[in-house]
């Protein structure tokens, strides 16, 4: 299915392809909250397309790494790299920008607006940036049908199971063609086969659009939809592929 | 899994050849290992031995096994009663990775690494699992699933032992 057609002024132009390597770039962060360390050094880097899956037990630091990496918080120390500009070096409407634009969210239970319709909620970041009603609800219905939800069209999140709201997050999240799509613990609140069923529509509509994912579990079946998964221990990031390559 | 009990499962649905038992063995529960040929005659032999299968007639072919097996009614109720009666649970307690862990502990070897390295060997299995899984037909889902489920409990107790490495470190020492 060819994805639907990104609406005029959401989607970031491509890049020259050595300036696009990786697309997104952290080193060195450190992120205490009061006294206790949650990142302590981390590095994580993610190519354009691909899909990272960020493991590690509950409390590892995973979510503040993916806050920093989004730009929602700011580091202690450390930088993070989008296309090559810096994120603390951007202004707060830049960041905010970016994060309508450039950067899609699905958290782990959807994160609707209640007042909104599923049609309208689709829209939502598209109508923020810009776009005409019509056009964004264009593409809204486009991304819901894609995500085999077009029967919420008209109904309030409330109105909804747990697994079709994650659907609608998810379309919601790839319909202004973000550049990276942060998908916290997308399936933790769903049953197995809704929640494979939202991993298989989330990644191949990220490959077809050529978003890169960032991906936070804890369940290894999850991370099996990723090119890659690297584990966060404390507060640090180890790539366990880099580690096993000798061994294969 | 019992080769004999399938193979005579097959043919419950009408008689068949040795050859043509393979191939329908093969495509339905084969996957990653093919039944050899001396497998299956060896087994249609014992069958035969025991009173379970009867040769319903031969064929002409170029093949080197042209008898054509039908089950007996013996043989239906021995399908009938290992279909009925539950496999045993595995019970895991010797494991090769918990004996791997001990060792690399008691010689002073790194076995958090250990764990690093079989935890991505598990997971790079995983990844290729699930891709065959979302190209595969609904038969190919339910094996991968069954394969993915198992790893992931294995994955989950790898998780556990590295968080636990430092206690049975010493516990070894005492």
């Amino acid at each position: 299915m060819t994805p639907p057609a990104a609406p005029p002024g959401t989607a970031a132009e491509p890049d020259s392809p050595a300036a696009d390597r990786p697309l997104l770039r952290a080193a060195g962060l450190h992120k205490s909250y009061g006294a206790t360390p949650a990142l302590a050094g981390a590095s994580f880097s993610i190519d354009a397309g691909e899909v990272v899956a960020v493991m590690g037990p509950s409390g590892s630091g995973k979510s503040t790494l993916l806050h920093c990496l989004a730009g929602i918080i700011t580091p202690d120390e450390g930088t993070v790299h989008f296309q090559g500009a810096e994120l603390s070096a951007l202004s707060d409407s830049e960041r905010s920008r970016l994060r309508r634009g450039d950067f899609g969210f699905v958290f782990q239970f959807g994160r609707l607006v209640p007042e909104l319709t599923c049609l309208e909620n689709v829209a939502l970041p598209m109508r923020l940036a810009g776009t005409p009603r019509r056009a964004a609800e264009g593409t809204a219905g486009e991304w819901l049908a894609r995500l085999e939800v077009s029967d919420t069209h008209a109904k309030r999140p409330g109105q909804i199971s747990g697994g079709q709201g994650q659907r609608v997050a998810v379309a919601r999240a790839l319909a202004a063609r973000p550049r990276v799509v942060f998908a916290d613990e997308p399936t933790g609140a769903l049953d197995t086969l809704n929640g494979e069923r939202v991993m298989e529509l989330l990644t191949a509509a990220a490959r077809d659009t050529g978003a890169a994912v960032v991906l936070v579990t804890h369940e290894s079946r999850v991370a099996a939809y990723s090119d890659r998964e690297v584990v966060v221990r404390d507060g640090r990031v180890r790539d366990l592929g880099a580690g096993a390559a000798g061994h294969r | 899994m019992s080769i004999s009990h399938t193979l005579l499962g097959l043919l419950e649905a009408g008689p068949r050849h040795g050859y043509d038992l393979k191939r329908t063995f093969d495509e339905r529960f084969g996957h990653d290992r093919a039944l050899h040929y001396g497998q299956v005659y060896a087994t249609m032999s014992r069958l035969l031995k025991n009173g379970f299968v009867e040769v319903e007639g031969f064929e002409a072919g170029d093949g080197p096994e042209r008898k054509r097996y039908a089950i007996t009614d013996a043989g239906v109720t021995d399908v009938g009663r290992w279909l009925t009666t539950p496999e045993k649970p595995e019970p895991y307690l010797r494991n090769t990775l918990y004996a791997k862990v001990v060792l690399a502990l008691l010689s002073g070897r790194n076995a958090a690494e250990l764990l690093d390295v079989q935890t991505a060997e598990h997971l790079r299995l995983m990844r290729e699992l699930t891709r065959r899984k979302r190209d595969g037909d609904l038969v190919d889902q339910l094996v991968c699933d069954h394969a993915l489920f198992h790893l992931e409990a294995d994955l989950r107790w790898l998780e556990l032992a590295a968080a636990r490495l430092d206690r049975l470190a010493e516990e070894l020492r005492r």
